[in-house]
């Protein structure tokens, strides 16, 4: 039964993870495409490490897996503000389709 | 010193995962490998914990350790349903044809003072699929935010909270 579950979970990981670069390539900016590649780690990278911890139990691997969904929990959101935020700082302009740019209005987003 | 120990648990906890499953010659090593990293980096932590002194916890006690614990369980399940819906909803849009994206930044006003807790609500918005954090202004109480896909009207200057409402009300109740 946990076996059935943790590989439909990779299953879906592997499909929103591809997802994710397909995102990658067809998203118009730096900012956009950050947000494509936010979305392979929730329900991407995680469910792909979960369903392995589902698959293999408390063993050596299982473990580790989950040790290594806490560590990309916690790393993943840093890195994408920080290059969000260096890409910003360093005046990568938003795609001309953009809606409203209310950090670029503020002195916070000022070079 | 309660650093020191919190941390050398912590440490040996990590150790212990890593080296799954636990035989006593692998504890020992990690004991003393975790004593001497929680010796050296408590300093550092509890120094970082220290310099902004924390305000006193309205209301103490027992029942408010246990009323945080609540809320951080309705927490976790809130914000794994969000992710979830907010997974499926930025994959239609990344097969979409069309590409029916409407993506800009919005500022953001936040109640949340606490280091730990603006540092909790950043992170939930960016790994939310959809929104990203990209900066925090603490002074004035606002966090600028990048989303993928505005509803109509947000971009309005008047327009209020289109997002992390939900979150930051939680939020509130376990770090405020």
């Amino acid at each position: 039964m946990n076996e059935a579950i943790g590989s439909s979970l990779i299953v879906i990981g592997v499909i929103f993870d591809f997802l994710g670069c397909l995102g990658l390539v067809r998203f118009p900016d730096v900012y956009t495409r950050l947000q494509a590649s936010a979305k392979c780690v929730t329900l991407g990278t995680c469910g792909i490490l979960f369903g392995l911890f589902l698959v293999k139990g408390f063993t050596a691997t299982g473990v580790k897996a989950l040790l290594c969904l806490v560590f990309i929990l916690l790393t993943s959101p840093v890195s994408a503000h920080a290059l969000a935020k260096g890409a910003y700082r360093s005046g990568v302009k938003p795609w001309e389709g953009t809606v409203v740019d209310q950090y670029g209005e503020d002195a916070a987003g000022k070079v | 010193m309660i650093y020191k120990g919190l941390l050398f648990l912590l440490w040996f906890c990590v150790w212990l995962l890593l080296q799954w499953p636990p035989s006593v010659q692998y504890m020992v090593t990690g004991a003393f490998v975790s004593l001497l990293v929680s010796f050296f980096t408590a300093d550092i932590f509890s120094s970082l914990y220290t310099k902004e002194e924390a305000p006193p916890a309205k209301g103490g006690g027992i029942l408010s350790f246990f009323s945080r614990i609540f809320w951080f369980l309705c927490y976790v399940a809130v914000f794994l349903w969000e992710c979830l819906m907010a997974n499926i909803d930025v994959a239609w849009r990344v097969l979409h044809p069309g590409l029916p994206i409407r993506p800009g930044t919005l500022r953001l006003r936040t109640k949340l003072k606490s280091d730990i807790g603006l540092t909790f609500l950043a992170n939930s918005i960016t790994l939310t699929p959809g929104t990203t954090t990209i900066d925090i202004d603490k002074a004035n109480g606002y966090i600028y935010v990048h989303v993928l896909a505005l509803k109509e009207g947000c971009e309005k200057p008047e327009a209020r909270q289109c997002l992390a409402d939900r979150f930051e009300r939680i939020l509130e109740r376990i770090f405020e």
